[in-house]
């Protein structure tokens, strides 16, 4: 069953403009001009029981538009949208009873009191039972790791222990679909994994339908199959990684060490992207000239001590597609 | 409604944490109840004519105001200002609760808990020391205690009025500097409704202001009858309820302009 349906979302706002200086501040009583912002220009998009996507773009594409609007937030300007069979905005109560939200750059718990007293609020808030609550604050400690930081005041959290706690925020109700807004963003390195880890238990033992924003290519490798990317507004592409890759680019690279920093090294088949003295990264068209041929040419010509081969980042992939659309 | 209550609870909780903010304000509520006592006794000392409230209602009304004060709707909460500009209000919309009524519980937290923490202090030391006269009857506390609930919850039906302006404003400055001085002369608290000229009184009488404060202090003095309370008190809840009616239309028209800042 389809979770949710995205079709021909369209949403437009009006910003007011202002020129700069003081004369631009004195036209600005009199006379408001306007500028109608596209954020989202027709983006359809389906979302099956279970499924975690990735949905990824560069600032201000429209990705934090679609889960506002997707979590009944934002009203669009034209478009269907159904989630679990509801409409979000018209129906907001109910649905949002469906849904947990995790906003990256911004808490939900109460700044000044104990995390444990945010959950328990939240509790109230969602009518969660005294059964189900205790049942799930054991796991979600156990899990996220919260044991000591539930009596601790918010304020005095750091950013990985927050955006735990947050999560556990999010789920208490048990909600079937989840949207994380950036969770990982300013989270150091085993903050990150444990996030990761936590949202893919989610996503495999409980079934949980995930929609994750993120600027961070490791959560997206690590986490999701399918990949939508959006841009101006628009979907450039939407479908597994490797579909993604192989759209934009098929090259693949080859890293090799040297023996020797000064050796000029030349390819007819292979191109130099970049070179860390003894370190060259070549890349190259497999469909060409196939790997091991290139290799044994190289090596054979060259004293190289170590190599590998690699597919582009994810990075590079999405910053040529977002090129390409700019274009 | 378990939500509702439980989100109250929590900014109650939340409130009376600030003891030294309490402690300060029971201390500037003396010092200005103190002064408003002396000009008015200089007043009357100087004037021959007679006034309309006796010597020792005015000191009475004036404690009741010291005490009462944080009632009054003169500010906005903060918090609410803050998610509006930064953009986290988009939390609470992701709550299975209605908006209106998710921050009329906050506003209903924000007025009573720090006056109940404030007003008792004030009261008994203002009583002990300082010229506070009781009720006249007991009759007229019970309708005090009435009308003062009326207060409350048209207060906050009114705060949140000028709340749900945020949406089209964001900072809230302007609006809260034009409300201030209607709350603060409509409602008594600069001078006693009674001291108006005669030719104001069908105004201020229509107006909603009285209700919050003036009102409640009168029925307190005796000055209006307790059975005279109840339809006071009625007239409280209608426009209590015409501010609940304007402050949920408009609150539905800014959600649906709402562009959620940031993120």
């Amino acid at each position: 069953m389809a979770h949710i349906v995205v079709e021909n979302l369209v949403k437009t706002f009006e910003v007011a403009e202002r020129q700069a200086g003081m004369w631009g501040a004195v036209r600005g009583l009199v006379k408001r001009t306007h500028r109608t912002v596209q954020a989202l220009d027709g983006v359809s998009f389906e979302l099956q029981a279970g499924e975690l996507v990735g949905y990824i773009g560069p600032n201000g594409a429209g990705k934090s538009t679609t889960v506002k609007t997707l979590a009944g937030i934002l009203v669009p300007t034209s478009g269907r949208c159904e989630v679990l069979g509801r409409v979000p905005w018209k129906e907001r109560t109910a649905h949002v009873k469906q849904l947990g939200v995790v906003f990256g750059q911004r808490t939900q718990l109460w700044w000044d009191l104990p995390v444990v007293e945010s959950l328990e609020l939240l509790r109230d808030i969602y009518g969660v039972t005294a059964v189900r609550y205790k049942a799930m604050l054991a796991e979600l400690t156990e899990r996220l790791s919260l044991g000591d930081l539930l009596d601790t005041p918010v304020r005095q959290l750091s950013l990985g222990q927050r955006m735990r706690c947050d999560l556990a925020a999010s789920l208490l109700h048990e909600p079937p679909i989840l949207f994380l807004d950036e969770p990982t963003i300013g989270l150091d390195a085993v903050s990150k994994l444990a996030v990761r880890e936590f949202v893919q238990h989610l996503n495999r033992e409980r079934g949980v339908t995930v929609i994750l924003t993120t600027h961070d290519m490791d959560d997206i490798e690590a986490l999701c199959t399918r990949v939508i990317v959006i841009g101006g507004g628009r979907i450039l592409s939407d479908g597994t990684l490797d579909a993604l890759r192989d759209r934009v680019t098929r090259e693949h690279w080859l890293i090799l060490d040297l023996e020797d920093e000064t050796l000029e090294l030349e390819d007819p088949d292979a191109e130099i992207l970049r070179r860390d003295g003894r370190r060259v990264t070549l890349r190259f068209d497999p469909a060409r000239v196939p790997t091991a041929l290139l290799i044994s040419r190289l090596t054979a010509r060259y004293p190289v001590r170590d190599l590998f081969v690699q597919n582009p980042p994810i990075e590079e992939i999405i910053a040529r597609l977002y090129r390409e659309q700019a274009a | 409604m378990k939500g509702y209550l439980a989100l109250i609870g929590a900014r109650f909780r939340v409130l009376l944490q600030y003891r030294a903010a309490a402690a300060a304000g029971i201390g500037t509520q003396l010092f200005f109840g103190l002064i408003r006592v002396m000009i008015f006794q200089a007043f009357y000392r100087s004037s021959a004519h007679p006034q309309p409230m006796s010597y020792v209602d005015i000191v009475t009304y004036i404690w009741l105001g010291q005490a009462m004060l944080g009632l009054l709707p003169w500010n906005l909460d903060s918090d609410v200002q803050n998610m509006l500009r930064s953009g986290n209000v988009s939390y609470e919309l992701v709550r299975p609760l209605d908006l209106y009524w998710h921050w009329y519980c906050r506003a209903f937290a924000m007025r009573v808990a720090p006056t109940l923490l404030r007003s008792v202090p004030v009261i008994a030391l203002a009583m002990l020391f300082l010229g506070m006269q009781t009720p006249p009857s007991l009759a007229s506390g019970l309708g005090w205690l009435l009308t003062t609930c009326g207060a409350v919850v048209l207060n906050c039906a009114f705060m949140m009025l000028v709340t749900v302006s945020l949406f089209w404003t964001l900072t809230g400055e302007g609006i809260q500097r034009a409300v201030l001085p209607l709350v603060y002369v409509f409602s008594g608290m600069l001078l006693p409704l009674a001291f108006w000229p005669a030719w104001m009184q069908p105004l201020l009488h229509f107006l909603p202001f009285r209700g919050m404060m003036d009102l409640p202090f009168r029925v307190y003095l005796g000055q209006v009858a307790p059975l005279q309370a109840v339809p006071e008190f009625g007239i409280q809840l209608l426009w209590t309820a015409a501010f609940i009616v304007a402050g949920r239309t408009l609150l539905a028209r800014g959600t649906r302009r709402l562009v959620a800042q940031g993120g």
